[in-house]
């Protein structure tokens, strides 16, 4: 049996599809079978950061009402073989997604993989609920920044009632924090909630941080998930947090403001 | 601020991260109790009226609840329109105290009251 793995914030824009796409493409380089799925039915965009845009012919709501087989729709990845993307349709509306297509598609495909990554739309309407309606485990991607914060805490709740796991009083979710976008620059002035607060303020536990990092803008530029590029920050980054999502323990890195020389100092210099 | 902001001449802003966690706090404290009981205000604001309602002659609609949510206390404020006072009637148990106005006796006061009503 596969875990499922929801990727979900209600905010937009926090870094759910980067994280989808770099978690995914973690677990499956330390030889997990693993596939991601797109919910965003409407605004496709996993395709485009997983680089395989050119390549999507079917999608979930073809499979769903049959139009395609699920292995015509599943796109294999061509540089981590143990990888797959089942994308999004960018056509169809979001009633097109239904509860038990959905679940069918996670049936199946829990036979052959060992991870299925669900990449949620933002908001709590159908697309959210279904992406995580499933789930096993939920990673909250969270900015330091007041409404990202509010809605993750939001989110939490609607884990704790609407899932599958809730509803069949199963064993809950099991939730991971992961803050994106943190700043430590930002943080030791005083301008961006610390690692210390946000953590404390949802109380679940943290998987860890990816930095706000150039490299990201690249990775989706080019169509390469940010993990693939070993020297940036953010994919050192994301590399931990796999790690110890599969029970390695690693300390937090880039957490601090990286030490500037007295020249950059002095004149103000940004640090890349 | 750093000895190297004076060659910079920037003067720092005061921090806004702190009244964030703040203000992060408190909502979210009061979101997750509505979380898991349903909203009672409505309800509280219809019981309310129907008790002052056994009293006095009210306007639902002169009632006005407002809630402020605040850190270690949250006030509730509920301010109920009442109807102005009618003048006592001829021969209605008024309080002998009230009615012993001083400018007027007792007779006359009466005869006021029925020429009013
Ligand atoms: N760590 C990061 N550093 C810099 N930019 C980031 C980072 N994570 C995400 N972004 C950018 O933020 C935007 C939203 O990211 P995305 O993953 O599409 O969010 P979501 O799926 O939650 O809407 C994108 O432009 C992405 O490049
Ligand atoms: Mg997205």
């Amino acid at each position: 049996m596969a875990q499922v793995i929801v990727v979900t914030s209600g905010k937009g824009g926090v870094g759910k599809t980067t994280s989808s796409a770099a978690f995914a493409t973690g677990l499956a380089q330390s030889g997990k079978k693993t596939v991601v799925i797109d919910f965003d039915v409407g605004l496709r965009n996993l395709d485009l950061i997983m680089g395989v845009e050119r390549r999507v012919v079917f999608d979930i709501v073809n499979v769903i009402s049959g139009e395609a087989r699920l292995n015509q729709a599943l796109i294999r990845d061509k540089r981590v073989d143990t990888l797959s993307i089942l994308p999004a349709s960018q056509t169809r509306d979001k009633d097109a997604l239904t509860k038990e297509g959905v679940a069918q598609i996670i049936d199946e495909l829990s036979q052959d993989f060992d991870y299925i990554v669900c990449d949620s739309p933002a908001g709590i309407e159908k697309g959210a609920l279904l992406a995580l309606y499933f789930a096993d485990q939920a990673i909250i991607v969270t900015n330091p920044e007041v409404s990202s914060v509010r809605d993750s805490d939001r989110i939490l709740g609607v884990l704790q009632s609407k899932s599958r796991r809730a509803e069949e009083k199963k064993e809950p979710v099991k939730e991971h924090l992961l803050v994106t976008r943190y700043a430590p620059e930002r943080v030791e002035r005083g301008e961006m909630l610390k690692l210390e607060d946000v953590r404390e303020i949802l109380a679940i536990p943290l998987l860890g941080v990816i930095p706000e990092s150039e490299s990201v803008l690249k990775a989706s530029n080019t169509g390469s998930p940010v993990i693939l590029d070993d020297v940036s920050n953010a994919g050192q980054a994301y590399k931990d947090a796999v790690a110890r999502f599969l029970g390695e323990d690693r300390p937090h890195r880039f957490i601090d403001p990286e030490k500037r020389g007295f020249l950059s100092r002095l004149f103000g210099g940004r640090a890349a | 601020m750093s000895w190297l902001d004076v060659f910079r001449g920037k003067s720092k802003p005061p921090p806004s991260a702190g009244a964030a966690k703040e203000r992060l706090q408190i909502v979210l404290a009061h979101e997750r109790i509505s979380r898991t009981g349903d909203d009672f205000l409505p309800r509280l604001q219809k019981e309310l009226i129907q008790v002052v309602a056994r009293y006095v002659a009210i306007d639902p609609k002169a009632v006005n609840i407002s809630l402020d949510r605040g850190g270690d206390m949250s006030t509730l404020a509920i301010e109920v329109e009442l109807p102005a006072p009618e003048k006592p009637k001829p021969g209605a148990d008024a309080p002998a105290g009230k009615a012993a106005a001083p400018e007027a006796p007792a007779g006359s006061k009466a005869e006021a009251g029925q020429k009013a009503s």
